[in-house]
């Protein structure tokens, strides 16, 4: 049962996202790019982490994504505006995101498994296991992400303002 | 019920490197900016996707934690980078980034 | 007293940096004062280490002020030597440079650049002041090279004129040639001792035997210093052209300072010339070559300051030939009188053209007595010094070298009082031919004719006065005198007196006083009679002359033969390798690969398209490659 839903939900991720890189028009990018990001979800929440795979839908497919569609309709782009690229660059495109797919394959077939050090557990999804986590261990990271959120903040104020001078 | 009994690592690990591909070769397929911004979200969350997978293999509650951090950093990224492609957009009327050619030697 | 010994050289620095810097800004006889006054204050401090020298027993004072160079083995402080004779050539230096000092007060007074001349006048007294006072040869060689530097300034001090500042150059470059000699030996010196301050050397030196060639090495290296400095055969033609510049410059550094730091060098290290007597013979020869030479030379000049700076050759000749005699006391008693005399007549011969507004030509002088008295009497004691007149300094000085060189080989002596005579001839031909007789010149300079301000003449009396009775310190014991000078500097010469022969005795030294006496007594009367009874006249620019006063006329063509043996090769090499080496190899490596850059770079170029795109698929590949690399 798990095995179909993994399949299923790799299907799902592979095809959405060949479509957001193949469809013409960037609303239907978007869209599917949001499609995709539930097909991940389902992995994570299929991978125990629950808490995770809500947060990943609010951030990505609520605020992230929402942000895309916003700047598209904001600048006009709905339309297939763009002009295409040669053959021959969408072959050597292909030849070399196909290339880096069979390195990153390859490299998988030396790989020797690694033994888990800590004992399984189905409860490390949980908001209290990550909360503790982020707050003991990574208290100081998650301040400067805070740094780093306000920095953006105020970066994408200053080039959204209709004129520098 | 879990993913780990039943499926092995190593197919997490394909699927990241697939998901990873696609967003390489949206990035060099496509000349709209904001189709390459979003291939390149897609190549975050491949990464995201192996995190969490390794987190759970492992039992590890920090790979989840760092999903966090990406996940922060990528907000940041878009903000940052949408603003810079609407001044782009303002001043050139154009998402191709084949007109950013400014660098040229 | 010795506490003081740094401000001696440091008061001319502060002198030559408050003028340096400020002087323009300041008023003419505020830059005399300052320039003079320093020079005295040092004066006064050298007077006050003579007498502490003199009446204490300690002979020797090693002052020391920091470590200077400390590298490997070589370790130099900086620090000075005051003993008998750095003392006595500090107070010649800073006696002589104080009256040189005022009279330039006077006579540069009307010079645009008077605050420059009294800086370089400053910074020269002080590097000739390190000079003496080094108690290593590195400190020695930074005031060598110190003052062959204020030299090139003060001969090219009216820099406007081409000719001024060849003369300028070719003293400077002479020099050089004197200096890597010197440094050289200075090498040696530290590569056999392992050391190059003199207290060191010289104790280790005394092990050494006689006749040692690497002793004989440093000998000669350090007198081909000498020779520079010195303008010994061959490189003396230098001080002769050096008269280009202001004439206190050629008083005080072509006649009475600067030029005897060849002299003083030798005699400070007369233990390594003692133990190789195979250099002093050299020394000698060149010396009395050059003394014999170089008075040839003056007896046809018609410049008056060429026929000092001949004189001046030859006075230092004299010097060497006492140094090679082993006769040191007598060397450094010559650099005192001829010091005392030679400015004088320096300053008597600025007086004189100053009088004449600026014309230094003898043949158009003559007759001045009556219009610049001072002048010429303080000129005719000068003259009589040089000479040799009994009684005059120059003739004690001169006796004793002269007595030296007789003891030494006959030869020698003899050709060193055919010099006197020589010498006697040029300085009286000089001497009548410029104060008697009638005025020669235009009707405008007789009409212009004055003595010279106080603060010139005043000099010239005091000198006139030390030309006088200078000689008095070194009064042979044959005249029943006593030799101050030669006890004074005992101290010094010790070690080197094992080599000293025995004096003569008292008949033979009246014998050749009666002799050199006789010689200036012949060459006197020559030189009335000719220019004064028959009222001769050195041929005009352009007439016919004897071959030999045509080569001697011409200084024995050697300036031509050096042009023609040296210089002509050397510009063809050094073209030869401009237009070959320089412009083909050189230039074009260097061009080359300029070329080179150029042109890849040009290529490479145009990998920068300034697509992004590509630039993203540049990288993917790249990445690609490194993972392959990498994990395979």
């Amino acid at each position: 049962m798990t095995t179909y839903l993994f399949y299923f939900l790799s299907f799902l991720a592979i095809m959405f996202a060949l479509m957001v890189v193949l469809s013409k028009n960037p609303i239907h990018s978007v869209l599917y790019l949001v499609l995709t990001f539930f097909a991940i979800a389902g992995h994570y929440v299929l991978l125990n982490a629950q808490f995770l795979a809500a947060v990943h839908i609010i951030v990505y497919a609520g605020a992230i994504m929402v942000l895309f569609l916003f700047v598209i309709m904001l600048l006009n782009l709905n339309k297939d505006t763009e002009p295409h690229k040669s053959l021959w660059l969408k072959g050597s495109a292909a030849v070399a995101s196909g290339s880096l797919l069979v390195i990153l394959v390859g490299s998988l077939r030396g790989a020797e498994q690694i033994i888990a050090s800590n004992p399984y557990s189905n409860s490390i999804g949980l908001i209290e296991n990550l909360g503790q986590t982020l707050f003991k261990d990574f208290l100081l990271p998650f301040e400067v992400a805070s740094i780093l959120l306000l920095g953006a903040m105020v970066g994408a104020v200053m080039l959204g303002k209709k004129s520098i001078k | 019920m879990s993913a780990i009994q039943t499926i092995p690592i190593n197919w997490y690990l394909l699927l990241s490197a697939v998901l990873f591909s696609i967003g390489i070769l949206g990035v060099l397929f496509r000349r709209n900016a904001i189709i390459i911004f979003m291939s390149i979200e897609l190549m975050l969350n491949a990464v995201n996707l192996l995190l969490v997978a390794f987190s759970t293999y492992l039992s590890d509650s920090k790979g989840q934690v760092f999903v966090f951090f990406i996940m922060a950093v990528a907000a940041a990224e878009v903000a940052v980078g949408l603003a810079i492609l609407m001044s782009v957009y303002r001043n050139s009327k154009s998402t191709d980034i084949n007109i950013l050619s400014k660098l040229k030697g | 007293m010795m506490k003081l010994v740094g401000l001696v050289p440091i008061l001319p620095l502060i002198g030559f940096l408050i003028i340096g810097f400020f002087g323009k800004k300041m008023s003419k006889g505020l830059v005399g004062v300052i320039g003079s006054g320093v020079v005295f204050a040092a004066f006064a401090i050298a007077v006050g280490l003579f007498i502490d020298i003199q009446e204490h027993a300690q002979k020797s004072y090693t002052i020391d002020f920091f470590n200077w160079i400390s590298a490997g083995k070589l370790s130099i402080p900086f620090s000075f030597l005051v003993d008998p004779l750095s003392s006595l050539f500090l107070l010649i230096i800073t006696g002589i440079g104080f009256l040189i000092h005022v009279y330039s007060t006077a006579y540069m007074h009307d010079d645009e650049g008077f605050s420059r001349f009294f800086a370089y006048l400053n910074l020269f007294i002080f590097f000739m002041l390190l000079l003496v006072l080094g108690s290593n040869y590195l400190i020695m060689f930074v005031g060598w090279e110190g003052v062959g530097l204020c030299s090139y300034l003060l001969i090219g001090f009216w820099f406007k004129n081409t000719a001024y500042n060849n003369a300028a150059k070719k003293a400077f470059i002479m020099n050089r040639i004197g200096d890597l000699g010197f440094l050289l030996g200075i090498i040696l010196i530290f590569v056999t001792f392992g050391s190059i301050s003199y207290h060191e050397v010289f104790e280790q030196a005394k092990s050494f035997s006689s006749g040692s060639p690497v002793l004989t090495a440093i000998a000669l290296l350090l007198f081909i210093g000498a020779m520079g400095k010195s303008a010994q055969l061959p490189l003396y033609t230098w001080l002769p052209d050096a008269m280009a510049g202001p004439t206190p410059v050629s008083a005080l550094i072509h006649a009475a300072t600067m030029v005897t730091a060849g002299i003083y060098m030798i005699a400070r290290s007369n233990i390594l010339y003692t133990l190789s007597p195979d250099a002093m013979a050299v020394v000698s020869v060149i010396g009395v070559c050059t003394a014999l030479f170089a008075a040839t030379i003056g007896l046809a000049q018609n410049d008056i300051k060429k026929v000092l700076a001949y004189s001046t050759v030859s006075q230092l000749g004299y010097m060497f030939l006492a140094l090679g005699v082993g006769a040191y006391t007598g060397a450094v008693f010559h650099v005192m009188t001829h010091a005392f005399f030679k400015a004088l007549l320096f300053l008597g011969a600025g007086s004189v053209i100053h009088a004449m507004s600026g014309e230094q030509d003898i043949r158009k002088m003559g007759g001045l007595k009556k219009y610049i008295p001072i002048t010429q009497m303080t000129f005719l004691i000068g003259t009589l010094a040089i000479a040799g007149f009994p009684g005059f300094s120059g003739f004690f000085s001169k006796d004793e070298i002269l007595a030296n060189a007789y003891e030494h080989n006959k030869v020698l002596w003899f050709v060193g009082i055919l010099t006197a005579g020589m010498t006697t001839f040029y300085m009286f031909r000089l001497y009548f031919l410029t104060f008697k007789g009638t005025f020669r010149g235009t009707h405008e300079q007789e009409h212009h004719l004055h003595e010279s301000p106080k603060a010139m003449t005043i000099p010239l009396i005091i000198l006139a006065v030390l030309s006088l009775v200078g000689g008095l310190v070194g009064i042979p014991a044959a005249l029943g005198g006593h030799h101050f000078l030669e006890e004074f500097l005992k101290p010094v010469f010790e070690d080197s007196s094992f080599r000293m022969v025995h004096h003569l005795s008292h008949e033979t030294e009246y014998i050749l006083m009666g002799i050199a006496v006789a010689v200036m007594a012949i060459a006197l009367y020559f030189a009335y009679k000719t220019y004064v009874v028959d009222k001769k006249l050195p041929a005009a620019e352009g007439e016919e002359l004897q071959p030999i006063h045509n080569l001697v006329y011409k200084k024995y063509l050697i300036d031509e033969l050096y042009e023609f043996v040296i210089t002509k090769p050397l510009n063809f090499i050094g073209d030869a390798f401009h237009k070959v080496v320089d412009n083909q190899i050189v230039d074009g490596i260097v061009n080359g690969s300029g070329y080179v850059v150029n042109g890849v770079s040009g290529i490479i170029r145009k990998v920068q398209t300034g697509n992004i795109g590509f630039y993203v698929f540049v990288m993917v590949i790249s990445i690609v490659l490194i993972l392959f690399t990498q994990l395979f």
